[in-house]
């Protein structure tokens, strides 16, 4: 018989990239209808100031306006923009428009005209009357300043996660196992340092917007570049004060998410004219808007303790981060804890602690960035664990070889969840190897005046929130035995309507191009809690397979009735559901085509699925950088990363998302700075200053994969979206250490910081 | 002001305002392929061809195309199903956004040099950014190309 | 973005450079940066329809028109043996080819930019530029005064002298594609060096020693006789000791190129 073709763990096509590779307009502005007012915002040149007065007058004569509101015309009931789960752990702490502006850059007024030079007018004629006030510019004076971010009464936290806006906290917690300071007392070395991590931008390639319009049935149609359409759906329900059942949001291709899409950014905005003017609108944002008033990655500073003895053997880990979420709360009480919870975890020790502090300051709002705090924790805590190595004299891939985590390890700092699946082992053998990591390390003088050092960093991250993330899919077969799959989690060009296609061709024996998907519609699809935490292909993924399986039982039950005999006794080919034992038989086509006929029961199944465990990949990244002596200018000439992604669903995905991540990783590490005026304006706000990494700025990156295979996850897979931007700062960072002797620990390592270190050393 | 010029091979007479930038022009005129990252000239999203070279669309007006010729990729889609096919076969077009700006200015370096290597690739192509793919993606399906191509397909 | 009410394609020279005597007139050359800015003009004035745009070379000189893009420049083969690859090398970090099929040298030298490598390269060359009333002035001269809304003449070309000047160009940027922290360009002729230094952040200046036959000394000497300045790309320090480094660097690339 021949041989079935199989899809999952095959380098599948995605299923929209021809339309993407001709250019086909399936993006947000692409689809937009011509006649769509254009929405723009007035951002507030303060980073903190009472509105006294808006003076319309001038702006309201320009030819083309339709409309302007100020604070005085949204509804005064406080909300989250973060994409998380109902009730969500991010205070209520905005309105659409609010009469406080809280950093530069946070909007003021909202005005909509026929076109963009009447916007443009309209909005360099409002008068805007400032009350300025004084700021909380500095995260490590946030807590307890006596200038409060949010002193408003109506300002409220739904889940208990330590917020006070009284004194600047947006959160606050602690946790641990052992006695840390004992523990630290009795090691023979014991290491204290801290990190420095910026508010990164995502930086995808489309920026944020949004397209809206009332339909036939008056509701609130929402076409927007979103990571979490069900949530959009429910967030504007909360900031526009009007029924959920009102509201539509349509997700198109999205150019780029990142977790930037994860938190509703430029939704409000045409959402509100819509409701106001009953008419289109859009709102298309800037670069500059992007880089200034969006949702950037969470500044951290991190401060670890770590403590082993001389045998190498590692057994306290400390770690205290302090978190800035800049104005408003998004994503802050969650991204923090994975800053402890997702590096703590890579170590067996006998005692660790966490604690943490989230702080409301004068700046834009942070959200959710890929890694979501895990890439804050583990540059801190793969550095100490670089230094504790370097202190002890041990080479931090042995050091790491004695310690790590394993497979069957209870993990203390992961909520005790059991290590099911782990080759991180492998990973780093694997690694080690493609580095040449014996001959290279620390560091080999090139003889021209440069040096090349290497270094090394573990890292996890978790497959979907555990308890909180729900995937569902539905699928039905079509006339001529097709089917179409029913997904609510977006596609942000990551590819997982394709990835999700593949399991299900391979759990109904089909072609992969008899698998119609559908993107997501909140009218139409089943609910998902949307693409983030890592969590499509773990767990929609394993809805699919759920789906799939009942939907095999519904078309053999269906084929029983046409085919007259007991369902026990037949079997589904993927083509035709035949006796094995007899001579029955009917095809799928000659099903899917009679069930269009006197029929009923529908043959569609459903699933929706949680996860008890997020089941953490794991991987290895190694950096090699030459570093010049007389200049400190560090160029990164390769990097080498090993994951364990458990079963790769799709290796040409899986490795595009690797080196995608790590390349943002590089510019974290290396260009990416975030600077501020003395009063609290962002210097990086355009992607002339913000410097991403181009083809020319990332050195040769290579991917290779060491499976495991987790019980839970469909097929044996775990996540790969997030993890792989966690490896390069850390890794960068000691092999510049390795070739100058310079430490760098506050992001981005540049060629001055490297340069005014070894002339200290001098 | 009127602008007559050639847009993927068909002569056209549009109107357009004297500070209309060429993106938006082409875009109105529903070459909806060409997109737009920045507003400072450094992404390379909005590459189109101005008589034959990549140029950024978003810094040329539209005034200066009139008795010129212009080739979006909405003009070039045989070349972007073949060459954008060598893409897709590595997954490197993800999100795709910077797909149209990417294979443009890559068609212009194909018709420029039929060979080139790794190196000159990624300088020729430095201008087009990306934020998914970590551009190995893409510098393997180039170089795939140029090696298909030499085989003389 | 720039606002006007008329966009002119200039016929002639002469017809150029009478619309641009009105204030309210602005060329348009590449467009990068002006497109940066949110002034509003009566007229825009395009000169890419004067054939600005060559580069001729005969026995003395180099003559480049002044709408030449930075891409010719680049891959001017007989330009870029001359001068042994300066123009490559100060052209090709400029953002991207198709950044640089734009951008042209007449809007690089007239803008004065203070991170123009363009403008840092040519000052180290022995540069005319030519404008249509003015006439022929040393780029030296030309650089030193301040950009003024007032300056209302035409740039028509940019004349290098074949002096027999050995050139180097070196630089370094935080990202491969980003302005420059440090602009260097070098060159030598005879016993007497030139040293242009740009991105102080400072618009470019040239400086010359004689040769004492100390790179080293010569590099710190030259280092030291410029002003420098912080910005988010680099503090003052920095660009001072980078300055040092690549100078020396340049000379000793050219005492390479003699030997070799």
């Amino acid at each position: 018989m021949e041989k079935k073709k199989r899809y999952v763990n095959a380098p599948v096509v995605k299923k929209d990239a021809k339309a993407l590779v001709t250019g086909k307009p399936v993006y947000t502005d692409d689809l937009a209808p011509k006649n769509c007012l254009i929405v723009k915002v007035l951002r507030s040149p303060h980073a903190n100031a009472w509105i006294e007065s808006i003076d319309q007058k001038a702006a309201l004569r320009v030819p083309g306006l339709r409309c302007i509101l100020t604070w005085e015309d949204v509804p005064n009931k406080r909300f989250t923009m973060a994409g998380q789960t109902y009730p969500e752990a991010s205070p209520y702490d905005r309105l659409i428009l609010d009469r406080q502006v809280r950093f530069v850059g946070d909007a003021v007024a909202i005005v909509a005209g026929e076109n963009e030079a009447a916007v443009d007018r309209a909005l360099a004629l409002l008068k805007v009357n400032y009350r300025v006030l004084d700021a909380v510019l500095d995260f490590r004076t946030a807590k307890d300043n006596p200038i409060l971010v949010h002193p408003e009464e109506n300002w409220h936290a739904l889940c208990p996660v330590g917020a006070d806006n009284k004194r600047n906290l947006c959160a606050c917690g602690e946790s641990g196992d052992g006695d840390v300071e004992a523990v630290l007392r009795s090691c023979d070395y014991t290491i204290e340092r801290t990190y420095h991590t910026l508010a990164n931008q995502q930086t995808m390639m489309e920026t944020f917007r949004t397209f809206t319009y009332l339909d036939t049935y008056g509701r609130l149609n929402v076409v927007s570049s979103t990571q979490v359409p069900f949530h959009a759906r429910r967030i504007l329900a909360h900031a526009l004060d009007i029924p959920k059942s009102k509201i539509r949001v349509i997700k198109p291709r999205i150019g780029g998410g990142f977790g930037a899409k994860q938190t509703v950014v430029s939704e409000v905005y045409p959402a509100i004219v819509t409701m106001k003017t009953g008419l289109a609108a859009k709102m298309i944002y800037s670069r500059y808007e992007s880089q200034i008033a969006s949702s950037p990655r969470h500044e951290m500073e991190i401060t670890v303790r770590a403590g082993a003895d001389a045998d190498g053997r590692l057994r306290a880990l400390d770690v205290y981060t302090l978190s800035n979420t800049g104005a408003f709360g998004e994503h802050g009480p969650t991204t923090v804890g994975l800053s402890g919870h997702k590096s703590i975890p890579l170590y067996r020790t006998e005692a660790h602690r966490f604690r943490y502090d989230v702080v409301y300051t004068n700046r834009m709002s942070s959200g959710a960035y890929r890694g979501y705090g895990a890439t804050q924790g583990i540059f801190a805590v793969e550095s100490i664990i670089n230094e504790l190595a370097e202190q002890m004299g041990m080479d931090p891939v042995a050091f790491r070889e004695k310690n790590m985590v394993r497979e069957g390890d209870i993990m203390p700092a992961y909520y005790n969840e059991k290590s099911n699946s782990c080759a991180l082992d492998r990973c780093l053998a694997r690694a080690k190897e493609m580095m040449n990591w014996e001959e290279k390390y620390p560091a080999r003088d090139m003889g021209n005046g440069k040096v090349r050092g290497v270094g090394v960093a573990l890292a996890m991250q978790g497959s979907a929130i555990s308890k909180v993330d729900v995937g569902s899919v539905s699928i039905k077969v079509n006339d001529d035995g097709f089917y179409t799959l029913m997904i609510g989690a977006s596609d942000m060009g990551t590819g997982c309507d394709t990835i999700l296609a593949q399991m299900a061709a391979d759990c109904l024996d089909c072609d992969i191009d008899e698998i119609v998907v559908h993107g997501t519609d909140t009218d139409i699809s089943p609910y998902d809690s949307g693409s983030y935490a890592s969590s499509t292909t773990y767990l929609t993924g394993m809805a699919v397979v759920q789906a799939c399986e009942k939907l095999r039982e519904n078309i053999i039950a269906k084929a029983a009735q046409y085919l007259d005999c007991k369902k026990e006794t037949l079997e589904f080919d993927g083509k035709k559901v035949y006796q094995p034992e007899g001579d029955k038989e009917i095809t799928l086509l000659d099903i899917g085509n009679r069930i269009m006929c006197n029929n009923e029961d529908d043959l569609t199944a459903s699933a929706t699925h949680s996860s008890p465990v997020s089941p953490p990949p794991f991987m290895v990244g190694m950096a090699e950088v030459e570093v010049d002596k007389e200049t400190g200018q560090a160029e990164l000439i390769d990097y080498v990363a090993v994951v364990d992604c458990g079963t790769v669903v799709n290796p040409n995905l899986a490795r595009v998302q690797t080196e995608g991540g790590l390349a943002q990783g590089i510019g974290m590490a290396l260009y990416e700075d975030v600077t501020y005026s003395a009063a609290g304006q962002m210097y990086q706000n355009s992607l002339m200053q913000y410097k991403i990494p181009s083809r020319l700025d990332v050195g040769r990156i290579r991917v290779d994969f060491e499976s495991s295979y987790e019980p839970t996850g469909p097929f044996g897979a775990k996540s790969i979206g997030e993890i792989v931007i966690n490896t390069p700062s850390p890794a960068i960072a000691q092999a510049v250490y390795h070739a100058s002797h310079v430490r760098v620990r506050e992001l981005p390592i540049t060629a001055e910081k490297i340069f005014f270190g070894m002339q200290e050393q001098k | 002001m009127k602008i007559q010029f050639v847009l993927n091979g068909k002569k056209i007479t549009a109107e357009a305002e004297p500070s209309t930038t060429l993106y938006t022009f082409l875009r109105d005129l529903g070459c909806l392929s060409v997109k737009c990252g920045c507003e400072t000239a450094n992404c390379g999203l909005c590459t189109v061809l101005l008589d034959g070279k990549s140029v950024l669309s978003c810094s040329v007006l539209a005034g200066r195309v009139d008795g010129s010729e212009v080739c979006t990729l909405e003009g070039l889609q045989q070349e972007a199903e073949e060459l954008g096919g060598f893409l897709a076969a590595e997954g490197g077009e993800q999100c795709g956004f910077c797909s149209p700006g990417f294979l443009m200015n890559a068609i212009a370096m194909l018709r420029e040099w039929k060979e080139p290597d790794e190196e000159s690739i990624k300088e020729y192509m430095a201008g087009n950014l990306c934020r998914c793919s970590g551009y190995m993606s893409q510098l393997r399906a180039l170089t795939k190309y140029v090696a298909y191509k030499k085989e003389g397909h | 973005m720039i606002q006007a009410r008329n966009y002119v394609k200039a016929e002639s020279i002469q017809q150029a450079y009478e619309l641009n005597q009105n204030r309210g007139t602005q060329i348009v050359a590449g467009m990068l940066w002006l497109k940066m800015g949110k002034r509003t003009k009566t007229t825009l004035l395009d000169l890419s329809g004067l054939e600005l745009s060559y580069i001729r070379e005969n026995e003395e000189e180099f003559s480049i028109g002044a709408m030449t893009t930075l891409r010719d420049l680049e891959t001017h083969p007989a330009l870029n043996e001359v001068f042994d690859g300066v123009f490559r090398e100060c052209t090709k970090h400029i953002v991207g080819v198709q950044f640089r099929n734009l951008a042209t040298i007449g809007g690089s030298v007239f803008g004065r930019f203070g991170f123009s490598d363009i403008l840092t390269c040519l000052l180290a060359l022995d540069t005319y530029v030519e404008f249509f009333h003015e006439g022929m002035v040393p780029l030296a001269e030309f650089a030193k005064r301040t950009p003024s809304v007032k300056e209302r003449d035409l740039l028509l070309r940019i004349v290098i002298k074949k002096d027999g000047r050995k050139a180097a160009y070196q630089s370094q940027r935080l990202t491969k594609t980003d302005f420059p922290q440090i602009a260097v360009c070098v060159a030598k002729k005879e016993e007497t060096w030139f040293v242009s230094v740009g991105a102080r952040p400072e618009r470019a200046e040239c400086i010359q020693l004689t040769d004492s036959g100390d790179v080293a000394a010569m590099a710190a000497k030259a280092a030291a006789s410029f002003s420098y300045r912080s910005n988010l790309r680099a503090s003052e320090e920095y660009r001072k000791a980078l300055t040092q480094v690549y100078g020396k660097r340049a000379m000793c690339q050219i005492l390479e190129g003699d030997q070799g």
